[in-house]
């Protein structure tokens, strides 16, 4: 309770934090709501694929029967919108929890047990880390295939290692400390020592690095969709409304923005939504880092 | 600290092999027919997929087929890549140049910028130019590159038909490939310079502009952060009060004292920033249509033409690990502390 409050304490003073909260809250309610905002057609198998109107391929203005008016092929561009945001969710909450998991077990096991553990690790950490990001993730999308759970994985498989390696060092400062002596005196096996008192005590530094990586990871996941390795076309995912999009960057003879929705509506959402995860990292760090206070 | 180098040196290696063999075991997905694409430097040979496959153990354990085509690397062949029609050797000469030249390019201007709009926010601390100034840089920071190019692309190519997309116009391509033409630095804008040609100089500018803003952009906010966070500190030391007592004017305190120590982790990490633009490229490439290593990448990653995603991401692994051992030892030139604790 107390820390709630210190937590708020330092959220009010901050107009920009209060922004990110607001951001994601209400990313969070269109994301809840989305069979009332956007119904689905009766008789839809999965919501998650847009509707169509007819087959035109020149996308249309926003009117007031397509609010935010459609992509080429006809998919409505506000539902998309709409149930995008579910999956932007989705992919961003699950990628980076997974991650966090994977990098605190592995890390932590390094940490604790050191030895041949550690060094095979850390070494397979160092390979990880030897790429950009995007690069890797690129690889392993383009081997397995197209498809959103693939960006999904290839996004955890190259996101974890950061987090192992810096959970491995706070470990490893950790073990050493005499709360750890006095639980193995007491005869508490090497599970329990790990979990109940190095984890919690190692843990808030990942933590605070994953609040601020969130954004990054909801870029290099659209990234992927950008680049047609994700969602197949017409699946409600912003990245793939945009890459939807690049054909029309050029108008039509005279009206040079004729197209701009199917750009700027999408990737204002992503922005938004990015920015608010950046704004709610920095308020995290604000909050979990001692030092700040 | 000759020393230091040289170990850091050593372990180079062993990242690579480690490198080329997780890309490898990623290949592992694929069927031995894909795979066997890495070992054709001529498409007549399609043809011989079988006799292909037999040579090179492709259905044989992982191990042996590494060992095998380690073998083949280490003779330079890296197999005919598909996407660039061109085996992937010369395709890293064509297309690495057109990216280094597009990093150079915009890694300038963010240090530029960053380091000075970092210098100001930490000076007017928590006034109307830091707040702003850090706003515009998390906006930068939040906005994916493809949605930024894009828009770019639609304002200065498709209203105003200013800076096209691509590398450059016909007439520079025919002008480039000509025999007049000398290539003596393998970068286009020198090249035309030392040719004394500013007309094909001009346009290909113009085509690395747009890239170029967009990566300084998207990657100018974690420099500026830095340098802010470190010249703050800096400002808050007893050395900086003593210059103040002494009574000497605020812009030399800040501009001799201050920023001389602040700028020493912008420095050592300014080839973290290489590397983040290398990642940047890839993107950024494929939405300007420029091609350069990140484009040649995506598309060979579209089109899963193996030997050219493996070239170049090698290649991307390789500079990446690069940067990293240049940031380890400025990091180790500049801080003695890192040296004895190695």
């Amino acid at each position: 309770m107390e820390r709630l409050k210190n937590a708020w304490k330092i959220l009010r003073r901050r107009p920009m934090s209060l922004l990110g909260c607001a951001l994601i809250g209400s990313f969070l309610a269109v994301a809840a709501l989305a069979p009332v905002i956007a119904r689905p057609e009766a008789g839809s198998r999965d919501p998650y694929i847009i509707p169509q109107t007819g087959y035109s391929p020149d996308p249309v203005r926003p009117s007031r029967e397509h609010l935010f008016g459609t992509t080429e092929q006809q998919y409505d561009l506000f539902y998309g919108m709409v149930w995008g945001t579910r999956t932007a969710f989705k992919v961003a909450l699950e990628v980076v929890g997974l991650s966090v998991f994977i990098g605190i077990l592995l890390g932590g096991a390094a940490g604790f047990y050191g030895g041949w553990i550690d060094d095979i690790l850390m070494r397979f950490t160092d390979v990880m880390l030897a790429f950009p990001d995007l690069v890797l993730a690129v690889v392993i999308v383009a081997v397995t295939g197209p498809s959103l759970e693939h960006v999904m994985y290839s996004v955890m498989a190259v996101s974890w290692p950061s987090y192992a390696r810096l959970m491995r060092g706070d470990v490893l400062s950790v073990k050493e400390r005499d709360f750890v002596a006095a639980a193995r005196a007491l005869g508490a096996c090497d599970a329990r020592i790990l979990l109940r008192h190095i984890v919690p005590n190692a843990i808030y530094p990942v933590l605070v690095v994953a609040s601020l990586s969130m954004g990054r990871i909801v870029i290099t996941a659209a990234s992927l969709s950008f680049l047609g390795l994700g969602s197949p076309v017409g699946y409600a995912d912003w990245g793939q409304l945009i890459s939807l999009s690049r054909n029309w960057i050029l108008g039509s003879s005279g009206n040079p923005f004729e197209y701009w929705h199917t750009v700027a509506i999408p990737g204002l959402a992503i922005f938004l939504f990015v920015l608010g995860w950046n704004l709610l990292g920095d308020a995290a760090r604000d909050i979990l880092d001692p030092r700040q206070k | 600290m000759l020393k230091y180098c040289l170990k850091r040196l050593a372990f180079l290696p062993f990242v690579m092999f480690g490198v080329t063999a997780l890309l490898f075991l990623c290949l592992q997905f694929l069927s031995p027919e894909m795979r066997a694409s890495l070992y054709i430097k001529d498409p007549r040979q399609l043809s011989q997929l079988d006799a292909v496959i037999e040579k090179y153990g492709l259905r044989k354990p992982m191990p042996i087929q590494y060992a095998l085509w380690l073998k083949e690397v280490a003779h330079g062949d890296l197999g005919y890549s598909e996407t660039a029609k061109m085996p992937v050797s010369e395709a890293i000469r064509a297309f690495f140049p057109a990216t280094f030249e597009l990093t150079l390019l915009s890694f300038f201007p963010i240090m530029i910028v960053g380091v000075y709009f970092g210098v100001l926010s930490a000076v007017h601390r928590d006034k109307f130019i830091d707040h702003f100034t850090r706003f515009v840089a998390i906006t930068g920071y939040s906005l994916p590159s493809f949605v930024l190019g894009l828009l770019l692309l639609m304002v200065f190519y498709g209203k105003l038909h200013w800076l096209p997309p691509g590398r450059y116009t016909l007439e520079t391509d025919m002008l480039v490939h000509s025999g007049v033409f000398r290539h003596w630095t393998g970068l286009l804008t020198f090249d035309c310079l030392l040719n004394a040609e500013w007309e094909a100089y001009v346009d290909v500018t113009k085509h690395m502009l747009l890239p170029a803003a967009t990566l300084l952009y998207v990657s100018v906010a974690l420099l500026l952060r830095i340098t802010r966070s470190s010249m703050l500190e800096e400002l808050s030391k007893d050395y900086v009060r003593t210059a103040r007592a002494k009574g000497l004017p605020e812009s030399v305190i800040i501009r001799k004292h201050a920023l001389a120590n602040a700028l020493i982790p912008v420095v050592t990490l300014s080839s973290l920033l290489f590397i983040g633009l290398l990642g940047g490229v890839v993107i950024t490439e494929t939405v300007f249509d420029f091609p350069g290593i990140g484009r040649w990448g995506v598309q060979a990653a579209q089109q899963l033409d193996v030997p050219g995603v493996l070239g170049s991401t090698m290649l991307a692994a390789f500079l990446f690990v690069m940067a990293n051992l240049v940031s380890d030892i400025l990091y180790a030139a500049v801080d003695p502390r890192i040296r004895v604790g190695n």
